[in-house]
This record gives structure tokens, C-alpha cells and sequence, in this order.
């Protein structure tokens, strides 16, 4: 990675904290920068000066930090599984949401609910969500390979093929889960439009923990597929002539993204676009390279889900607007913008 | 150094390589010529591992190409395919740079640096660093293929180079620089087996040649050797004429009168 590389990861991430700050400070009890750095330097224990509201530190450590945390979770795993699978497909169009992956998750969330799973039903707290992580990544795995496996062929993946087996699984489970919808109770029902709207406003540290080793291990693992997937994009055969393990690392990167989305959506819901967008924003403005994509996609992914949520929160405050709205309202256009530059680019050749 | 032996690969019932062996010494070049089905590309494809053979094996110094390990076998031998198409742009220098992928971990080491500089000024793309590679022409994106391909062996003096059709596409001065570029690899020791359809350029540059029908060996020798009509009308199925070239032992070759019956049929 180059100087300049390494720079602009560094501007992401100063970006990322101040995005999580700012979202910390804002809301119904609005909390200023001093009184922020008081409670946490009073908690940390650097300070015994308490220079803030008690009422704020509550809302702070109960409410908003976990949510940002979440938000900040959430953005990285949608980020860096859309640069991981985009990558691994071989093109800029493929999308978590798009290929049927999330539909997958939320399939096998609702199952859960809906059919009252006994096993399910007797855990509570932090294992309902743990399980709940897991069912949804099985169902994300099964989706993708499906998808995987119908759009490869000699080691290409057809754009079109690819779309259209993704728009046939999310069409099924869409199916499946209006099928279960169709079943569920009021209680139920209410859960299920949560996840298909998406909202982060079930965040607790309980959704947190539960989150994070789905989250943590793509964002530590999937950064070492970088130098593959470059390769990768030389094609399959190429890749494997330099030396390249593609089976293995085709397989590393379903699990992970499966993992990271899987989980996401069973804790927040369909979050559209944000692994779409990332990192082609990322690939247009600096470089394709994946030393940078990945990590990058992860941090920007982080930053601009937190700073969607702050909107999704504070736009029609005291109500809130479920995120995964407000993402597709932005994502899509910019979905559109790609869509188009993509064929003006095959036009000139 | 490259040992075929007995490589036969069956598609159904048919055996597109059949039962073919050859040798190739270090610091040669080999051409494969033939017709489109013969086998070419299946053969390059077994020699490279992409495919297993229904019996016999390819052994590079003489170990079996099986018997390495996926990264032994990329420090061993490098391949450019037919058609090489990026999905995501990369810079030239980092497209090169993905041939010493298999030598370091996560960033390139200095020696790294070094192989891909000295690669890029022998292939001459130096100029073309800091070019996107789709924006390149065919011509240049070959070169810089080639030099990928090439940075991924640099160090290695033993190790092969297998290319297939190299030049299809390219017009002729770039054809010349890549068939330059093949013949100076073997020249420095590297063994390179190059599948060629001009049978002109094949004689120029290689050591041996061997031409190849339905997967079975026509003709296996030095250009001078193999080169005649006879064995180009079994390859080809066309009548060609030889003209004693001025500057170099092989004749030229070049098709009979365009009103031939065989000519006619295709």
C-alpha cells in the first residue's frame, strides 16, 4: 500500500470518529462536546471531576453509545462484505441486498420468530440474539451459494445471470416470508415489518455482544484476501496460476460475508445499499486496489451508516424513520448513476 | 525442462491430447502449431494444472507437476492465458506487481520493487506505470500481461514460460515485440512453449516445433527439420509453397494458389 493509501485510511477513520461523536452528542437530551469528554473520562476513571447530568450519562451509556456502536458495527459489516463479495463475483453490481443474501438472513430471522422454534423460545437475552445471528447467517449461506453457483460459469460470473438468480431467491424468499407473515400474529408482524424496513433501533449492549464477533472476525480476516482478490480479478484460472488457493479463498469469503451480513440483518434488519456503494465510491476515487478497498469500505461503511442513523433518528424526532428507508432513498440513485456510467463504459468499446 | 509423457486427456470418447509425449531443454522454445480442435489449448491447459490427464504426466525438472505445491508450482512456472480481461481497472504497475503475489505476504518487499522495475524497463512498459489498464490498446495490454507473467518468474532461471497464442490480435510490430520477448526469456535459460498460428513466426523464433492433429503428434523437431509441405498439408489441410529465405535457414511458407480444391472447401 502506498503512502497516499494509507493516508486516506487514516482521514476515514478520523472522519468515522467524529461522525460517532457528533451522533453521540445529538438527539432529545442533547449532550455538548465538554460534557461528553467529562463522562468519559470520569468513567474510564481518569477523572473524579463530573462536569455532566446524571440523566445525560444514562441516555449516553445506556441508549446511545450502544447504538452507535451498533450503527458503527453495522456499516463496517455491510462495507467490507459488499467490497469481499464484488470481488469474489467479479463485478462492481453485486450487493449483499441485490443477490439475495439478505432476503436469505431474513428468511430464516422470521422462521424463527414465526414458527416459535421450542428451542428458541427458552432462550432468552443474549442467546436469543446469538441464535438468531447464526440461523440468519445459515440462511444468508444457503442464498449465496444458490446464487454463487447458478451465475458462475467457467470461472465468469454472467452480470445477467447473476442479477436475475438474485431477483429469482429474493423473489422466493420474499415469497416464503409473506408466506410466514401471512401466519404470524399481531406481536409477530410487528418484528417482521422491523426487518424488512431496517432500524437500529433495537440497539442494546445486549445486540452489541451479540454482534460483535460476526462482525470482528470478517473485519479482521477479510483484509488478509486482499492480495486474492486482486487476483481474482485477473479471472479464476489466472488467479490461480500466481499461486492463488481460489477454492479456499472463494470459500473464506462466502463464510465471512454470509457471517457479517447474516448477523446484521438479524440484529437491524435489510439495510439496502450500503454495501453497494461503498466501496465503488472508494474504487472511482482512489484505487481498485483491495489492500485498500476492504478496509476502507469497512471504515466508510461504519462512518456513513452511523451518520444515516443520526438522520433516521433526529429527521422526524420525537418519531424515528427506519434507516434501511433512508439508505435506499440515497443508495438508489447513486445505484442508478452506476448503472448508467457502466454502460457508458461498455458502449466505448 | 519440461518431460511429457503419455499425456492423454478424453473428452467423452474422443481424446483431445492423445498419447503425447515430448521433451523441451532448458533455455528452448518450443511452438505448438496446429489446426483449431487439434488439442492445443488442452494441451496447455494440462501442462499448466488447470486440467488432470486421463493418464500420463508433465514433469518441470523433473519432478511431476502434481507433486508441487500450489505455490511451488507459481514460483516454477508462469502462464498468459488467451484472453485476459480485469474486472475492476488496475494501474499498470500494480497489475504487474500481481506477478510476485506468490513472493511476498502482504506488501511487496524491496527485492519485489526491484523485479518489477527491471521487468518493466526489459518489456518496455515503463512508460505505461502509471496508466489505467483498460485504457490501454490491445497491443500494450499484451505487453503488459506478458510483463505480469514474467515478474511472477523473474528469479527463477529454471522456470518455464507457457504461452498461449501470445500474438492472436495484435498487430504485426506488436507480434514481433512479443515473440522478441519470448525468444529472450529462453535465451536467458527459461523454458518457454509458446502455441503459435503463424507458422512463419513459429520457425523464426523457436528451437523445436510440434505440430499437433486431433491430439496426436504430426511432426516433432527443428524447424528446418519439420517445416515442408508434407507435414503442413497433415496439420493444416492446406497446400502451401516454401521460399528459401534470404537471411535464415527455414523457408518461408506460404499458401499455394487460392483456386486449390482444399482451399475451396473451407
Amino acid at each position: 500500500m502506498t503512502g497516499k493509501t494509507k493516508y486516506i485510511l487514516m482521514l476515514l477513520l478520523v472522519l468515522m470518529i467524529a461522525i460517532m461523536v457528533v451522533s453521540s452528542c445529538i438527539g432529545a437530551v442533547t449532550i455538548r462536546l465538554p460534557e461528553l469528554v467529562s463522562m468519559i473520562s470520569y468513567h474510564t476513571g481518569l477523572s473524579d471531576q463530573q462536569d455532566f447530568q446524571p440523566q445525560q450519562a444514562a441516555v449516553f451509556f445506556n441508549l446511545r453509545l450502544p447504538r452507535v456502536i451498533l450503527g458503527v458495527l453495522i456499516g463496517a459489516a455491510l462495507g467490507i462484505s459488499g467490497a469481499a463479495i464484488q470481488g469474489l463475483f467479479r463485478n462492481p453490481l453485486a450487493e449483499p441486498g441485490l443477490i439475495g443474501i439478505s432476503s436469505g438472513a431474513t428468511l430464516f430471522a422470521v422462521m424463527m420468530i414465526v414458527l416459535e422454534i421450542k428451542l428458541f423460545k427458552q432462550l432468552t437475552g443474549i442467546w436469543s440474539f446469538y441464535v438468531l445471528s447464526i440461523v440468519a447467517f445459515i440462511g444468508a449461506g444457503i442464498t449465496t451459494t444458490i446464487v454463487y453457483r447458478i451465475a458462475m460459469k467457467n470461472g465468469k460470473t454472467v452480470i445477467t445471470t447473476l442479477l436475475l438468480a438474485g431477483l429469482a431467491i429474493n423473489a422466493l424468499t420474499n415469497a416464503f416470508t409473506g408466506f410466514l407473515t401471512y401466519l404470524a400474529n399481531d406481536a409477530q408482524l410487528r418484528s417482521i415489518t422491523f426487518w424488512n424496513l431496517g432500524s437500529l433501533g433495537g440497539a442494546s449492549w445486549q445486540t452489541v455482544t451479540a454482534l460483535l464477533p460476526f462482525v470482528l472476525i470478517p473485519i479482521f480476516g477479510l483484509p488478509l484476501m486482499s492480495k486474492s482478490l486482486n487476483a481474482l480479478a485477473l479471472g479464476e484460472s489466472q488467479a490461480q496460476h500466481l499461486g492463488i488457493n481460489v477454492k479456499l479463498v472463494k470459500r473464506i469469503i462466502i463464510v465471512m460475508a454470509t457471517m457479517a451480513v447474516g448477523a446484521s440483518v438479524a440484529l437491524a434488519g435489510i439495510i439496502l445499499f450500503i454495501g453497494l456503494i461503498i466501496p465503488h465510491i472508494l474504487r472511482m476515487t482512489v484505487t481498485a486496489d483491495h489492500r485498500f478497498v476492504i478496509p476502507a469500505s469497512a471504515i466508510l461503511g461504519a462512518a456513513l451508516l452511523t451518520g444515516a442513523d443520526l438522520i433516521a433518528r433526529t429527521i422526524v424526532a420525537p418519531a424515528e424513520l427506519p434507516i434501511g428507508i433512508l439508505t435506499a432513498m440515497i443508495g438508489t440513485p447513486v445505484f442508478l448513476y452506476i448503472i448508467i456510467s457502466e454502460r457508458n463504459k461498455n458502449a466505448l468499446r | 525442462m519440461i518431460k511429457v509423457r503419455n499425456l492423454t486427456f478424453k473428452a467423452g470418447k474422443r481424446n483431445l491430447v492423445d498419447n503425447l509425449s515430448f521433451d523441451v531443454k532448458k533455455g528452448e522454445l518450443l511452438a505448438v502449431l496446429g489446426a483449431n480442435g487439434a488439442g492445443k489449448t488442452t494441451l496447455m491447459k494440462l501442462l499448466c494444472r488447470d486440467i488432470k490427464p486421463d493418464q500420463g504426466e508433465v514433469f518441470i525438472n523433473d519432478k511431476a507437476i502434481t507433486a508441487y505445491s500450489l505455490t511451488d508450482l507459481a514460483k516454477t512456472r508462469a502462464v498468459l492465458q488467451q484472453h485476459n480481461t480485469l474486472s475492476v481497472s488496475f494501474l499498470v504497475e500494480e497489475l504487474v506487481m500481481m506477478g510476485r503475489y506468490v513472493h511476498f505476504d502482504q506488501q511487496p518487499g524491496l527485492h519485489d520493487h526491484e523485479v518489477l522495475k527491471q521487468v518493466m524497463i526489459e518489456t518496455g512498459i515503463t512508460h505505461l506505470a502509471g496508466r489505467d489498464y483498460n485504457t490501454l490498446s490491445g497491443g500494450e495490454q499484451q505487453r503488459v500481461q506478458l510483463a505480469r507473467v514474467i515478474a511472477q518468474i523473474y528469479d527463477n532461471p529454471n522456470a518455464c514460460l507457457f504461452l498461449d497464442e501470445p500474438t492472436n490480435g495484435l498487430d504485426l510490430q506488436y507480434q514481433q515485440q512479443i515473440m522478441v520477448l519470448a525468444r529472450s526469456m529462453a535465451d536467458r535459460g527459461y523454458t518457454v512453449i509458446c502455441i503459435l498460428h503463424d507458422i512463419n513466426f513459429a520457425s523464426r523464433f523457436a528451437d523445436q516445433i510440434i505440430m499437433l492433429k486431433n491430439g496426436k503428434k504430426v511432426a516433432d523437431g527443428t524447424p528446418l527439420s519439420v517445416i515442408n509441405t508434407g507435414n503442413i498439408e497433415l496439420t493444416f489441410n492446406i497446400k502451401v509453397k516454401l521460399m528459401a529465405s534470404e537471411d535464415y535457414d527455414c523457408p518461408l511458407v506460404f499458401p499455394a494458389a487460392a483456386a486449390s480444391p482444399h482451399m475451396q472447401g473451407m
